[in-house]
């Protein structure tokens, strides 16, 4: 019998039970529809961490203090004080891979303006380093070189700290604030940027040059971290490298010295988030894999049924001229009908509830093409293991008994 | 001399149950040339429908040997039987046996579809041309359910003609229908023997069926007891017509 025909066969006894043949691809249909849903949540979740990393400058290489060993004895990287001017000229003049820089020290502290206050932490940096966190300014203009060479007393203002400083429609440009007493001119505002994908307000700042903040703040010379730009994002892992051995030449390390500092791209960032949630999604991949497994299971135990059913079909069959072959693919091909068809069914609904999910709840969902795929495969190879059973002790029966039976 | 369908010679076969050997046939032989319409009768245990079994390609002798149509079926695969099934012998079965929910057309295209040498226009075309000569037109679409007894059992002879065999099998055939259907059944079975020279094997146990073959071949505790032509052959038409009108079912 030729495989159209054995199609053929297969939907008109699945037509003819029309009610049986549905319960049975249940199983699959939940089962596909939980997978594309949990796949497409989890890419979803997955994509949008790494398109708001990727916001705060995807080639960005963050340089911070780091414990090393000296003497025996371990210290605190943040009390570290290894990282300074000399090091950031140093990166300036023999770095090729690196295309903006900018030091960094921060302090948390009160902002007072009038009868209005707000807890805040205060930024100091370059004027590179709106470049290289992919900041704009909305309103008024960034601080120049100068104001750092000058420690000018000047800021801008992240959105949430405007609002709390400032009653609505005020201009804050040109206005006068102070941060632990001593007062910075407002020259700018920050554009808003929202909260990060770690919950954490990024627009409650203030940017001032850094000269100020360390010397009119905390009167140190050190940074906190020193922010840099690769030339492009491909070339984070080679920028890395050059800064480890630009920086461990100014820090006169000798070869048997550990680093005293750490240089993290943000892709490494990306990485790490992303094999968070990957795990997520492979677990919850897993647990609807297993209703898959439960589905091929009753399409299992139907077939096992719809044999014994029509025993006598298959004795006429065999006594007719059908080989072992014909009644098997006939069952096979029957099982991996049900079991493709409620894939087919199972990929509908999950298409549709992940756009559900996506649209009440606003979770971000992406429905890969993959998943889609892969459920389908799945969907087949249910259908042939767990119909190869019942079909192959179908093709088995004895004509005569086959015949006979009750 | 007309050719020789079925060539039996001292076929025996013994079944196992547990350590008790149980013979069913203790060497059967008789010959069946084609154009002939046989019956085989016995009471039951005689080995009837062991002997059956292996004129159907369904089962093989445990000793001597069986030819059908000039092929020996000693050492054909389980495939291979299958095929000679399909090609060579047309089953007619007491229970009818169709497919329930199928239409009669579909039925009788059935042993076609397991022949990969026939195009689905001709299956249709020998389908159609089968159900006419069991007088069955204008039933094409009807299912088994929407058919009387005697109606399938037409579908089913039907069905065993369509791949155009060298002999139609049949069991009990008319045990399940009353006496004026069965003489139609028996009526058209005479004709194509008779019309169309096909070779029928027919296995009954009423006497009355066995007078409308031309040869009975009578078996008894696995043997042959009687093998006997018919002299006085019987024409079921005839019986029919002189059946009283008013027994309408």
């Amino acid at each position: 019998m030729n495989i159209f025909n054995l199609i053929r066969l297969a939907l008109r006894a699945l037509q003819r039970n029309k009610l049986r043949a549905l319960l049975t691809m249940l199983g699959i249909i939940i089962g596909v529809a939980a997978v594309i849903t949990m796949m497409s949540i989890g890419e979803g979740s997955k994509q949008s961490i790494q398109s708001s990393l990727s916001n705060m400058g995807s080639n960005m290489i963050t340089i911070s203090p780091q414990s090393n060993q000296q003497g025996g004895a371990r210290t605190q990287g943040s009390s570290i004080q290894t990282l300074t001017i000399d090091d950031v000229k140093a990166l300036k003049r023999d770095a090729t891979k690196i295309s903006a820089l900018s030091p960094a020290v921060s302090s948390s502290g009160q902002t007072i303006k009038g009868a209005l206050n707000w807890p805040t932490t205060i930024q100091g940096v370059a004027p590179e380093y709106l470049d290289i966190r992919k900041l704009s300014v909305k309103e008024g203009i960034m601080f120049s070189d100068d104001a750092v060479r000058s420690s000018a007393k000047v800021c801008l203002l992240g959105q949430t700290v405007v609002d709390n400083l400032f009653s609505a429609g005020e201009d804050p440009v040109g206005q006068t604030i102070r941060f632990n007493r001593i007062p910075f001119q407002v020259i700018g505002v920050l554009s808003p940027k929202g909260q990060s994908s770690f919950g954490q307000d990024q627009d409650d700042i203030i940017l001032a040059p850094y000269t100020t903040v360390q010397k009119r703040i905390l009167s140190r010379i050190y940074f906190s971290n020193v922010y840099a730009s690769a030339i492009n994002e491909d070339a984070s892992e080679a920028a890395t490298q050059e800064v480890t051995s630009i920086l461990r030449e100014s820090h006169r390390l000798r070869d048997s010295d550990e680093d005293d500092f750490r240089v993290r791209t943000q892709a490494e960032l990306i990485q790490t988030l992303g094999s968070t949630s990957s795990m997520m999604t492979t677990l919850l991949t897993a647990v609807a894999g297993i209703s898959l497994v439960i589905g091929g299971i009753g399409i299992m135990n139907i077939m096992y049924v719809s044999v014994t059913e029509r025993t006598r079909e298959i004795g006429l069959r065999m006594s007719i001229g059908a080989r072992g072959t014909d009644i098997l693919l006939q069952f096979l091909i029957e099982a991996i009908m049900i079991s493709i068809t409620g894939g087919v069914i199972g990929v509908l609904l999950g298409v549709s509830s992940s756009m559900i999910v996506s649209s009440t709840l606003n979770w971000p969902t992406v429905i890969s093409r993959s998943s889609i795929l892969l459920s389908f495969i799945v969907c087949a190879i249910t259908g042939i293991f767990f119909g190869y059973y019942p079909a192959q002790k179908a093709s088995r029966l004895d004509p005569i008994e086959a015949l006979r039976y009750e | 001399m007309s050719k020789k369908i079925l060539e039996i010679h001292d076929v025996k076969r013994e079944f196992k149950m547990g350590t008790e050997v149980v013979r069913a046939l203790k060497g059967v032989s008789f010959n069946v040339e084609a154009g002939e319409f046989i019956t085989i009768m016995g009471s039951s245990g005689s080995g009837k429908t062991t002997l059956l079994n292996m004129l159907g390609c369904l089962d093989k002798p445990t000793s001597g040997s069986y030819l059908l149509d000039g092929v020996d079926i000693k050492g054909l695969s389980r495939d291979e039987l299958a095929r000679l099934r399909n090609h060579k012998i047309g089953f007619v079965f007491q229970a009818y046996n169709l497919l329930p929910r199928t239409s009669a057309l579909e039925n009788v295209e059935l042993p076609l579809l397991y022949n990969a040498a026939i195009s689905t226009k001709e299956r249709k075309e020998r389908a159609i041309n089968a159900l006419k000569a069991v007088k069955l037109d204008g039933r094409f679409d009807h299912t088994p359910n929407q058919l009387s007894g005697g109606q399938q059992q037409r579908v089913a002879i039907a069905r065993a003609l369509v791949n155009e065999p060298v002999m139609i099998l049949a069991d009990e055939a008319t045990g399940n229908l009353d006496t004026r259907t069965s003489y139609e059944i028996m009526a058209l079975m005479q004709e194509l023997n008779q019309q169309q020279g096909k070779t029928i094997v027919f296995v009954t146990h009423e006497p009355d069926i066995a007078a409308f073959s031309s040869r009975t071949v009578m078996l008894r505790d696995g043997k042959v007891q009687k093998d006997t032509a018919n002299t006085n052959r019987k024409s079921a038409r005839e019986l029919l017509d002189s059946l009283p009108e008013t027994d309408d079912y």
